[in-house]
């Protein structure tokens, strides 16, 4: 009533945008170089920032160039970090808009938006005896944060990276190792050539009666998984994806965002999410891959295809589609 | 339509041509958008929130003259900005690609009786579509006035001048009558139409919000300084009224500007379209203070050719607008606010008489015309 028509909370965040009850922000603190094309970002999380479990990622969102950027990062920072400051560990992607400046142009004081930490690649309630974390490149991310935070008894990481000095925290796995607190496998693509998985038996033994947990490229899970299922033991096997795996793409069509009112052509192997956004159409987006439903958005008319199963969908009333693993199959009404 | 059409010398090659340079022009802004525009409207938006702030904080003690002084002047400068500069742009969707939920055309509401969506379907959709087309785009004297030869005079109009004023001190109701189409709404059949009567609740509760705030409880917590402030803050709408409306009469109706009939604009092309809005509009001269307190509306032709350009560009966009109509000769209507307000007023109580025969040529246009 005193501000209409803006909130209070509008005034407030001119002063206090990390307040409690203020929409979820985090200020950059610092960011250090990891290797050379990865750096960790360390965010003050606002007071609503209810915590997270080791493993969990988070949703960022970054102004590149003044245009909002959604992406979700692992959480590497340990959950008992004594100043409440998070740390995410990013690596600089060819053509990745956000990586690229949160490793490169990402300057201290800067506020971000933040989601609350999500995502179920964790360790159970009851530790298991024996582990093996089998990662590569940046995959390495989840699994640090994991590291830091439990202590295990017995555990191998099996870690690919072109080279030593792109391994991602190099000195820290090594003084884990120093305290014999982990056995350590580094994979050198550049000179190993890739992981063959069958060779696991022979780096990891025991590897099948370990509790494991993979995080890499597609090819490394694709094989993980097919490797584990081979041998009886998928339950043994959790994942975590950075990207959905993409099988199919057909025609595209004309999009209409019908709240917005703007029409754009969208080919058939474009998600809609990045359709919208980039036509300037306000979209809520969530772990872009295909897992958080973050980004449901009602289907008014028309047809999508889904980008991992290549099932299509076709508007009725009530309909919700994934806009992040959806393409346009034909012409569509997205209610945006 | 004037007598002479200003546009006749060009060919149908040339008039495509002159859009597809238009086109680049907007193409190299839209490439060029990022972080210093994003900065820029966030500037302006603390610093109008601030200047309110502070404003409302010193209109508390509006007993005392120069507290009242100082806070009207700064309310009224802060209605200002929130409506022009920052209202107005971001309802346009200028502000749309930097994908904020806080600075969204589809989210943000503006103190101003009107809400938003009816504005935006009454500004965006049929005023920047049909620009000057006599019977489709209503901000062609609002439905209350006439301002061109071509439309018709009816005796109401000898009052025009009146409602003109009137309309200028009351502008946000104004807009929010012409937003409802009131005029053609008003009829019997159409008045008990659920759609309509749903937009007139829409309007009637913004209107109650935005004078519970102004006229109730801000004066309440002034406490003493209740008259006071109750006076600061309807002096501060009026400021902001007569302020908006005197711009914005400049940006259509100063002598110069062309009006086109409704069967002209059939099977109207892109190139047609931009020559449209270029001969529709009128821009106004002045400092840099000037263009940021008419929300760059001063850019107006500017604004007509691009209406979702962000409005800290339309400066650097004039100078090659300016350059395309000295290319193909066609005049660019501009000059300082004074004497554009002067104009279009002038106009207002010329056509409240019905039309001199023969029919009056704009002779400025003939000069230019000549010299080019």
């Amino acid at each position: 009533m005193v501000t209409t028509p803006l909130l209070p909370s509008d005034y407030l965040d001119l002063v206090s945008p990390l307040r409690a009850g203020a929409d979820l922000r985090g200020r950059i603190e610092a960011v250090h170089p990891e290797t050379g094309d990865a750096a960790t970002v360390v965010i003050r999380p606002g007071r609503d920032w209810r915590g997270h479990t080791a493993g969990q990622y988070v949703r960022i969102g970054v102004d590149v160039d003044g245009v909002r950027l959604w992406r979700a990062y692992s959480i590497t920072s340990p959950t008992n970090r004594q100043d409440g400051r998070i740390t995410i560990t990013v690596k600089a992607i060819a053509d990745g808009k956000v990586s690229n400046h949160l490793v490169r142009g990402a300057k201290p004081g800067t506020l971000i938006q933040l989601g609350q930490a999500t995502g179920d690649f964790v360790l159970p309630e009851a530790k298991p005896a024996k582990v093996l974390y089998l990662t590569a490149g940046s995959g390495i991310t989840p699994v640090m944060g994991m590291l830091r935070d439990t202590g295990l008894e017995d555990v191998v990481l099996v870690h690919c990276a072109p080279r030593p000095h792109d391994v991602i925290f190099r000195d820290d796995l090594h003084d884990l190792v120093a305290d014999k607190k982990l056995r350590l496998i580094e994979v050198h693509t550049d000179t190993d050539g890739r992981l063959d998985i069958a060779r696991l038996d022979e780096l990891v033994p025991d590897w099948a009666e370990r509790e494991t947990w993979a995080c890499g490229p597609a090819g490394l899970l694709d094989a993980a998984e097919e490797h584990w299922t081979g041998h009886g033991v998928p339950e043994r096997l959790h994942t975590e994806r950075f990207r959905p795996s993409v099988v199919v793409a057909g025609d595209g069509g004309q999009v209409t965002f019908s709240t917005t009112g703007k029409t754009v052509d969208a080919d058939g192997a474009t998600p809609l999410l990045d359709v919208g956004e980039e036509a300037g159409v306000l979209m809520p987006s969530g772990c872009r891959m295909g897992i958080c439903f973050g980004c449901v958005t009602p289907l008014k008319a028309g047809a999508v295809r889904d980008l991992r199963t290549g099932e299509i969908t076709e508007a009725e009333p009530g309909v919700l589609i994934q806009t992040c693993v959806s393409a346009a199959a034909g012409p569509c009404d997205i209610e945006r | 339509m004037t007598a002479i059409d200003p546009t006749a010398h060009l060919t149908a090659e040339q008039i495509e041509e002159l859009g597809r340079e238009l086109d680049a022009i907007r193409d190299e802004v839209i490439a060029g958008r990022g972080e210093k525009d994003a900065a820029y409207i966030r500037k302006v938006i603390s610093a109008q929130r601030k200047l309110e702030l502070a404003s409302r904080g010193v209109l508390l003690f509006s007993i005392f003259p120069p507290a009242w002084l100082i806070g009207t002047a700064g309310l009224s400068v802060a209605k200002i900005m929130e409506n022009m500069e920052i209202g107005h742009n971001v309802l346009h969707g200028q502000w749309d690609w930097m994908r904020d939920p806080k600075i969204h055309s589809t989210t943000w509401n503006w103190d101003h009786v009107s809400p938003a969506d009816q504005w935006k379907h009454s500004h965006n959709e049929l005023h920047h579509t049909y620009t000057n087309v006599i019977g489709k785009d209503n901000d062609l004297g609002y439905g209350i006035m006439r301002v061109d030869e071509d439309q018709k005079w009816h005796p109401f109009h000898l009052g025009q001048p009146l409602w003109n004023f009137l309309n200028a001190c009351f502008f946000e109701y104004g807009i929010a009558a012409y937003d409802l189409e009131l005029g053609k709404n008003l009829h019997k059949r159409r008045r008990k139409n659920p759609e309509f009567r749903a937009r007139v609740r829409a309007v009637g509760r913004k209107i109650r919000k935005q004078v519970l705030k102004d006229y109730v409880i801000h004066p309440l917590l002034s406490g003493p300084s209740f008259l006071t402030t109750l006076a600061a803050t309807f002096t501060a709408n009026l400021v902001r009224n007569l302020w908006t409306h005197s711009v914005i009469m400049c940006g259509h109706f100063p002598e110069g500007v062309q009006v086109f009939e409704r069967r002209s604009i059939e099977g109207e092309t892109r190139g047609q379209w931009y020559l449209r809005q270029m001969m529709g509009s009128a821009n106004i001269s002045g400092s840099k203070a000037m263009h940021f307190m008419t929300g760059n509306l001063s850019h107006q032709i500017e604004h007509h050719l691009f209406p979702d350009l962000p409005s800290n560009r339309y400066a650097e966009v004039a100078v090659k607008v300016r350059a395309l109509f000295e290319k193909y000769e066609l005049a660019y209507v501009t000059g300082p606010l004074p004497k554009q307000v002067y104009s279009a007023w002038h106009k207002v109580f010329r056509l409240s008489l019905p039309n001199k025969k023969p029919k009056v040529t704009t002779p400025d246009r003939e000069r230019e015309l000549v010299a080019a």
